[in-house]
């Protein structure tokens, strides 16, 4: 692969409430076994892109953590491999990163030095797969300056949290808007992009010499008229997770067959850490329909249409309908859950009752463990 | 200069031909465990929670599976610059080329293997048999003693001990005498086969022995070290400890992982079991599906109902199959209607629709009547089953079997049938 990948996963988000409190978004548990990241590694990966840098800023620890080794993404190698990028105090430089371009831009040295003439730049929450190679193949085609991979509006999606665009018949983008509150535009941008290496390079530094920090609003809509910036259609699964609404909804789609076939058995697999976990046990009164159960989970009670993460426990008569419960929650005794998520290493207290009554309800109690 | 305390020396080769037709194409240690292990990954884990990373596997027998699984030892922590796991199969020399024809004989034709590291001591393990144990609280044990062996031993019922290598020790641990087999025991300690050996000890018994056909540690080199005079200790083990040689003990100890609390709990924070384990993604447990008092690995996908079963990663279970008391491997697919009691199902099977496994009357197999009992159904790794057939107890299948091999849509209690030239 002729290129170097980019993964921006510095990003905190309010809209996701309680759950970034914790960690990034690119560090949010998805799907049972994975983490946000873990698509768009595996994909770099998958891709044969051989160097790869994580851009990270908020709430980092939880990610770094789930990034301390590089092997399970196969970057453990000589040539090239996994760069975890934070930002740091330097002789010219005093700042966090202050958007995505001046976040590109503080590492421009990495960039300067890689010897691969693309780059591909992509976010750490969205959960798709993509062979970027395609995407390459098509930018070089249409003899493109920047390529935008993107997708249709899906009905029921509000366009506000997404850049919108309109492209014209050669698929140049003619008009690009950055989360409008209304627009006629039925295209969004996915948040992945291709470009020359050396062209980010200029239009990064151009960008810090004005103050400018943003990718998508100092860059590529500024940009959009003296530089060739073609869309890239793709029409398989893509979703981003940055809001609590769509988090949800991601989890849940992985209780469609379609859903799980697509990334669970069809080529090319989705990596993630190792985390040695027995396989998941179901006791006298277990009774579960309908659900994704991870590993190192142990069920005694009923869980209906729901998510279960890593090492989850399950008491006695419990109730779950309709809810995400992420890795090493403990949840006792005749608890009743509908409609929640439950935040990590939460331990829920016999007779609990939590139900999200207007949407979904984040469920964070704090409560100390006592040891089994 | 290289220098290890400790090395492992793990013995991997045997056939484990008890266990009929899981063992027709994998090793023993090979052989899938407790939904998503192998048994081997019970040694190999203990290596590394003791402190052990330096660890020879030798193998013979089928050993493709063994090494895909072990690899480079990423699982267990084993990918080391300096030691780590090293995969010792028998090899050719300038003269004198063999097979592992023993135990020790294999660690004999590894001598080079082990003097690269300057080892002070020498762990010996087989990897077939469950457990959890320390081999660092047995090396001090070994140290305290100033002792030359030190063999792992474990309290078995008094009526069973004559089934075992059993050591007769003073108040002090040490061993006095050894009775293999014997009619009547004098101790009920057995060996477990695991021993330390202080290097200069192992190393004079080895070669004073290498002329010594099919040269094993229980028969051969620790009489020939007790006789020597040399100081050898037994050292007491009341942990779990459970040899699947057979396929009635390898169902049993599966099956014991049920437990809500078994004594054998793989759920504990610290001595975690590691294993390669492809499978990533969460199982999927379908609206109409039952699942009681069983364990499922992950990846799997569940339509039917499921009773007091062990169920791998990658398996398929459609709608309005019943399976019972069984151990079903890795990607097998199990089709609708199927009804299946106390079976176990290798890896990779494809069971058709309406399939139904364990009926009839519990006939003892007419072939090999001392493997194929305890009333199992045993279904070798990439068999396939066609529809609407019946299969009884104690019978084998191995292969890709089609109607035809089941007269009237039967295959009776007692009966064998193995295609493709299969050795059973």
């Amino acid at each position: 692969m002729r290129a170097v990948g980019l993964i921006l996963a510095g990003g905190n988000s309010n809209k996701m409430r309680e759950l970034t409190h914790r960690r990034a978004v690119a560090a949010m548990p998805v799907a049972g076994s994975y983490r946000a990241i873990d698509f768009a590694l595996s994909n770099m990966s998958n891709s044969h892109v051989q160097k790869v840098a994580v851009l990270t800023q908020y709430n980092a620890r939880s990610l770094n953590e789930h990034l301390n080794s590089s092997k399970w993404w196969d970057f453990g190698r000589k040539q090239g491999g996994l760069y975890v990028f934070t930002p740091t105090i330097t002789m010219d430089n005093g700042y966090w990163y202050r958007g995505t371009a001046d976040a590109i831009y503080q590492n421009l040295d990495f960039l300067r030095r890689c010897h691969e003439p693309y780059v591909v730049l992509t976010s750490g929450d969205a959960v798709y797969k993509l062979d970027y190679n395609k995407v390459l193949e098509y930018h070089i085609a249409k003899k493109a300056d920047i390529t935008v991979v993107c997708r249709e509006l899906a009905d029921d999606e509000n366009p506000s949290r997404f850049g919108t665009i309109k492209m014209n018949d050669t698929m140049r983008i003619e008009e690009f808007e950055e989360k409008p509150m209304v627009t006629n535009a039925t295209t969004i941008s996915t948040g992945i992009y291709i470009i020359r290496r050396r062209l980010l390079i200029d239009l990064v530094e151009h960008c810090a010499e004005e103050e400018r920090h943003d990718f998508v609003t100092d860059i590529l809509i500024r940009y959009k008229n003296l530089k060739k910036i073609y869309g890239y259609k793709i029409k398989d699964y893509w979703s981003n997770i940055s809001t609590v609404d769509a988090y949800y909804k991601t989890n849940m789609d992985f209780l469609k067959p379609e859903v799980r076939e697509y990334f669970f058995k069809k080529h090319p697999e989705i990596y993630s850490k190792v985390s040695d976990l027995p396989p998941a046990k179901y006791n006298p009164g277990a009774t579960v329909k309908n659900s994704l159960v991870a590993s190192g989970c142990i069920i005694n009670g009923t869980v209906e249409n729901s998510v279960i993460f890593k090492k989850v426990f399950v008491g006695n008569n419990c109730v779950i309908k309709n809810s995400i419960i992420l890795n090493d929650v403990y949840l006792g005794d005749n608890t009743y859950i509908e409609n929640c998520i439950v935040e990590s290493r939460d331990t829920i207290r016999a007779n609990t009752r939590h139900v999200g009554e207007n949407g979904v309800k984040v469920v964070v109690e704090k409560n100390e463990r006592y040891a089994l | 200069m290289r220098k290890k305390e400790m090395i492992a020396m793990l013995l991997a080769g045997g056939q484990g031909s008890r266990l009929g037709v899981l063992t027709a194409k994998v090793a023993k240690p090979a052989v899938a465990f407790g939904g998503k292990y192998r048994i081997i990954d019970f040694p190999l884990s203990n290596c590394i929670n003791s402190g052990i990373d330096t660890v020879g596997v030798l193998t013979q027998y089928q050993p493709l599976r063994l090494n895909t699984h072990i690899g480079i030892g990423i699982p267990w922590d084993l990918d080391r610059n300096i030691g780590g796991v090293t995969i010792l199969p028998p090899y050719e020399k300038s003269a004198n080329s063999e097979w592992y024809t023993g135990t020790a004989n294999a660690i004999y034709q590894n001598l080079d293997y082990m003097e690269t590291f300057n080892p002070d001591y020498v762990l010996i393990l087989s990897g077939d048999h469950i457990y959890k144990m320390d081999y660092e609280v047995m090396l001090d044990y070994h140290k305290e003693n100033k002792a030359d062996v030190t063999i792992a031993a474990m309290p078995v019922p008094k009526e069973e001990a004559s089934r075992f290598g059993i050591v007769v020790t003073d108040d002090g641990g040490k061993i006095t005498e050894f009775q293999e087999k014997p009619p009547e025991p004098k101790s009920n300690l057995a060996s477990m086969g695991i021993y330390i050996f202080s290097w200069p000890a192992l190393r004079e018994a080895l070669v004073a022995l290498k002329d010594e056909p099919g040269c094993d540690f229980g028969k051969h080199i620790i009489p020939y070290c007790h006789e020597k005079g040399e100081r050898l200790f037994a050292y007491e083990y009341n942990g779990y400890w459970k040899d699947v040689g057979t396929l009635g003990s390898y169902w049993e100890a599966n099956m014991e992982l049920i437990d809500i609390i078994p004594e054998f709990n793989l759920y504990e924070e610290f001595w975690k079991i590691y294993t390669n384990s492809g499978i990533l993604p969460p199982q999927y447990i379908s609206g109409q599906s039952v699942i009681e008092r069983s364990i499922i690995g992950n990846g799997s996908e569940v339509y039917g109902h499921v009773h007091n079963c062990i169920i791998g990663s990658g398996v398929t279970i459609e709608e309005g199959a019943v399976i019972r008391d069984s151990i079903i491997m890795k990607d097998v697919r199990i089709g609708k209607g199927c009804v299946i009691d106390k079976s176990i199902v290798a890896e990779s099977c494809k069971i058709g629709n309406n399939v139904t496994l364990g009926i009839g009357s519990d006939v003892p197999n007419k072939q090999k009547p001392a493997i194929y009992s305890f009333g199992l159904v045993t279904i070798g790794e990439n068999s396939v089953i066609p529809n609407d057939v019946q299969i009884g107890k104690n019978t084998a299948i191995s292969g890709v079997t089609t109607k035809e091999d089941y007269p009237d849509g039967v295959l009776e209690s007692g009966e064998t049938l193995i295609k493709a030239g299969e050795v059973a």
